[in-house]
């Protein structure tokens, strides 16, 4: 697996112990507009990927190849072993493969039970209606809805109870791989998280191979034991959650997942000086002067910080304070008087023009000067 | 699995081939039309053009459409409009009997009028007769898109401070643009081909003119000049749709069900309305029927020619069945391309047909004549002659059906079928398919009715011997013989009424109500 930048401290219990799917160089076209750019992806058995990126960076056309919606114009796919595109053609009805679309895609001519039951045949339910409906009333109680409901219609059920109908359906035929393209995006944020628990409770329960495509970076971070980020038409990183939100390969990513703080630094050996004071930084491949990444929640309010600032001014979210600083200068670095956006729990420790005092939690992260 | 070279997904090119072939043939009567213009030479065609008798039907002609059609929209949106949004009493028995007058053709309603009024004659009966007949074509489908539309929208532009007027204006009349531009469009074309109706009461148009011609020189170098001008009126009007259209599309994937849309409380104007109403449809249905009815009494048992009315009763079934079932299927691959893969390309495939189908019956009946008496003698005065016929002056009905049926039927969904473990062929059938169904049945109906009612093709192409209802309505009533037509005028509008309820019923389901 190559990646967009060499990245010397993978958390190796995470990695793939068997690959069940992997892309290699996948090239796709639009008419004249190049979408996928050679993208590079490994899954492992049983894992949960999310591909996370801005619109229009080709998260979901990766998904429609690897579901065989659409045809690589380079490239191959391999699903479980075998070479479904690119060497070889498997159409999508014989990948086994489960889909949730945006919008659940039910089809509307059809019951609930009748939608659950569509890609059941034979060899799911043997011993005719009876065992077909038991199935059905089994799929539905796995995603925590009424049996009631499967006489209803799509049009008739709330938008969340249809992507669960929807996420039944796929599981009907206890696919190898689950593909969820955006399924939560058109719903409330309360029955967002809820029907996104309730998703993953499933698929982990079933055991499923799964990946997800969402722009929600929480959404990604949250759901998956792997997040690639796309962009471009490429992969800028992957890795588990915790590696590429803590130690993204690149600005754009940083920035992408969440919030930052960057500031002009000096580098010398694993050591940066920047306004904030000297802080460590780990496997540093450059030196001199950088940008260096922190989050937000890495810079805490303490009587006793060594560094200094003044508090520009507030928003108040409930849980949290936004609080914006403005940073004395350090002596002997490089920058100084920069504002930083940090995250507080106690709004009443910061007002506008008040001193504070900073202090700087783990490490930082070193980018190249553009 | 062995290196063998990647099958793309499901072939769209053999479709848009198919596209093709049958774009192709339906452009036979008009490179009939154009070849006969050809080689007339230009200083007749000059001479044929270019003079008072034709900008006299010009006239009449565009005067016809400019009149009609604006009266089409007016009853048609606003029967629409107070059928499905307002607490109109009745409104259900209403919403049946604003569509009722669609299985009363054009020159049945013609015969009627000018068997109750001889004098009836000229333009403003013409518009009379041609509004009554033909303002359902707006009715039907833009009824069927305002029960549909999205009651959330206009509620938003009334928390807007709309108030009813402002958001019918502002907020509903857009979002109908669809139906209102394709049921003119509809409408104009009737008004181009009609025949029957137009010659019952001596009003002159470039068909009934061309028409004349033909039967007085068979293909003669006038008729075919005058169908020249016709065709350019039919791309002036096919223009002015496209431009009316625009780029709209409607397919609708919703969550959760659709709120109902609140009627809104007529008050005072509840018996002006009713009123309006009444008078729409006895002057549309009643009086027809009250004609018909009065030719069958005048007319006695004398007048039911068991051994007449049977054979045209079931040839025009035949035909009808045939030609409606043989449309869908011809009009399929050309709906899928325009909702699937809308281009240039797909916009010209549908332009050719509706060329065709606005010519009138008898020059596409004369080019079929003419090209299979040279090409294919054989096949002449066939059944396959007369159905090819049918099928090229009545695709845009199918077509548009099927297009709107298609919009309702997504791409998406046919994937998830696929990711369910069905073939590419399976899904399109089960889902693609059977969700276009009910659009196909209507515009089977409307197929259908317009071959029941069809005149000047039918008249030329028929297999000797064969004597449809309308050909034979027409024989008698011709001849003034107006007793002697009522029973054949009494079938035509039995067998267009169920179709006619089957087609209102479609219009409501395919619009997803």
């Amino acid at each position: 697996m190559t990646e967009a930048a060499p990245r010397p401290h993978k958390i190796t219990g995470l990695m793939p112990t068997v690959t069940f799917l992997r892309t290699t160089e996948l090239v796709k076209s639009f008419g004249a507009k190049q979408v996928l750019n050679g993208v590079n992806l490994a899954i492992a058995e049983g894992g949960t990927t999310a591909i996370v990126g801005p619109s229009g960076s080709g998260k979901t056309t990766l998904l429609r190849l690897i579901a065989g919606f659409e045809n690589p114009d380079g490239g191959t796919i391999e699903l479980n072993g075998y070479s479904v595109a690119g060497n070889a053609w498997v159409p999508a009805h014989k990948r086994e493969i489960g889909y949730v679309a945006q919008d659940g895609a039910l089809f509307p001519h059809l019951s609930i039970a009748q939608n659950i039951a569509f890609g059941l045949e034979r060899q799911w339910a043997s011993g005719g209606r009876t065992a077909r409906a038991k199935r059905v009333a089994e799929l539905l109680d796995m995603v925590s809805l009424e049996s009631s409901m499967g006489a209803r219609k799509p049009h008739e059920i709330s938008g969340g109870q249809q992507q669960r109908v929807a996420l039944a359906r796929a599981l009907a035929r206890k696919p190898k791989l689950m593909l969820l393209d955006e399924p939560f995006s058109a719903l409330d944020a309360g029955l967002r998280v809820a029907t996104r628990k309730a998703v993953a409770d499933v698929l982990h329960k079933a055991e499923v191979t799964t990946i997800l495509v969402t722009h929600d970076q929480g959404e990604a971070l949250s759901f998956a034991d792997q997040v690639a980020v796309m962009r471009g038409g490429t992969l800028a990183q992957t890795g588990s959650p915790f590696s590429v939100y803590t130690r993204p390969a690149d600005r754009d990513t940083a920035e992408f997942l969440g919030d930052a703080v960057i500031l002009d630094a000096m580098l010398q050996g694993s050591l940066a000086g920047c306004s904030l004071g000297w802080i460590p930084v780990r496997h540093a491949t450059i030196q001199g002067q950088v940008r260096l990444m922190l989050r937000p929640e890495q810079i805490r309010i303490t009587a006793d910080g060594p560094i200094k600032g003044t508090v520009v001014d507030t928003v108040f979210f409930g849980p949290e304070t936004t609080v914006r600083i403005k940073l004395s200068p350090v002596e002997g670095v490089i920058g100084g008087g920069e504002i930083i956006t940090i995250r507080h729990w106690n709004a009443a420790m910061a007002r506008p023009g008040m001193k504070l005092n900073l202090r700087v939690i783990g490490e930082g992260v070193a980018f190249p000067t553009e | 699995m062995g290196a063998q070279a990647p099958r793309p997904p499901w072939g769209i090119s053999s479709l848009a081939i198919l596209a093709i072939l049958i774009a192709s043939f339906s452009l036979i009567p008009l490179a009939y039309v154009i070849y006969m213009t050809a080689t007339t030479g230009w200083e007749t065609v000059i001479e044929l053009v270019i003079r008072p008798r034709v900008g006299e039907l010009l006239l009449n002609t565009i005067l016809l459409v400019l009149l009609t059609v604006p009266l089409c929209l007016v009853l048609g949106v606003g029967g629409a409009w107070l059928v499905e949004r307002t607490t109109l009493r009745g409104y259900r028995w209403w919403a049946l009997g604003l569509a009722a007058p669609l299985a009363i053709h054009g020159f049945v309603n013609s015969y009627a009028w000018a068997s109750a009024i001889p004098s009836l004659a000229g333009l403003s009966a013409g518009t009379l007769i041609a509004t009554l007949s033909y303002f359902p074509l707006i009715y039907i489908p833009v009824a069927a898109t305002l029960g549909r539309l999205d009651p959330a929208i206009e509620q938003l532009a009334a928390s807007l401070g709309l108030g009813p007027w402002a958001v019918f204006f502002r907020v509903v009349l857009p979002q109908l643009r669809i139906p209102m531009a394709g049921g003119a469009l509809l409408v104009s074309l009737h008004l181009l081909s009609e025949y029957g109706a137009f010659a019952m009461i001596r009003f002159d148009t470039f068909t009934t003119a061309i028409m004349v011609q033909f039967q007085s020189t068979f293909n003669g170098a006038a008729g075919n000049m005058l169908a020249s001008v016709l065709v350019f009126l039919c791309m002036i009007l096919l223009l002015a749709e496209a431009k009316a259209r625009g780029n709209a599309r409607y397919a609708r994937v919703g969550f959760g069900a659709q709120g109902l849309a609140t009627r809104l409380h007529l008050g005072r104007y509840e018996i002006p309305a009713q009123c309006s109403l009444l008078g729409l449809t006895l002057m549309a249905a009643g009086v027809p029927m009250y004609s018909v009815t009065r030719w069958l009494i005048a007319g006695g048992i004398e007048v039911w020619e068991p051994a007449k009315l049977i054979p045209a009763l079931t040839q025009t079934m035949g035909y009808g069945l045939a030609g409606a079932s043989l449309t869908c299927i011809v009009a399929f691959p050309m709906a899928f391309l325009a909702v699937r893969h809308p281009n240039w390309f797909s916009k010209l495939l549908e332009l050719s047909n509706y060329i065709t189908s606005s010519l009138p019956g008898i020059v596409v009946g004369l080019a079929f004549v003419t090209v299979s008496i040279r090409l294919v003698p054989g096949i002449y005065q066939s059944a396959y002659v007369l159905l090819a016929a049918y099928i090229l002056l009545f695709l845009p009905r199918a077509l548009v059906n099927l297009r709107s049926g298609l919009a309702q039927a997504p791409r998406e969904l046919e994937e998830a079928a696929r990711s369910l473990g069905r073939s590419p062929t399976i899904a399109f059938v089960k889902v693609t398919l059977r969700l276009t169904a009910p659009a196909a049945a209507g515009g089977a109906a409307l197929v259908f009715l317009a071959i029941v009612n069809e005149l000047t093709a039918t008249l030329l192409l028929a297999p000797n011997g064969t004597r449809t209802l309308a050909t034979a309505f027409w024989a008698k009533s011709s001849e003034i013989d107006y007793a002697g037509a009522a029973p054949y005028a009494l079938l035509m509008i039995l067998i267009a009424a169920p179709m006619t309820y089957l087609l209102f019923q479609q219009s409501k389901k395919a619009a997803g109500q």
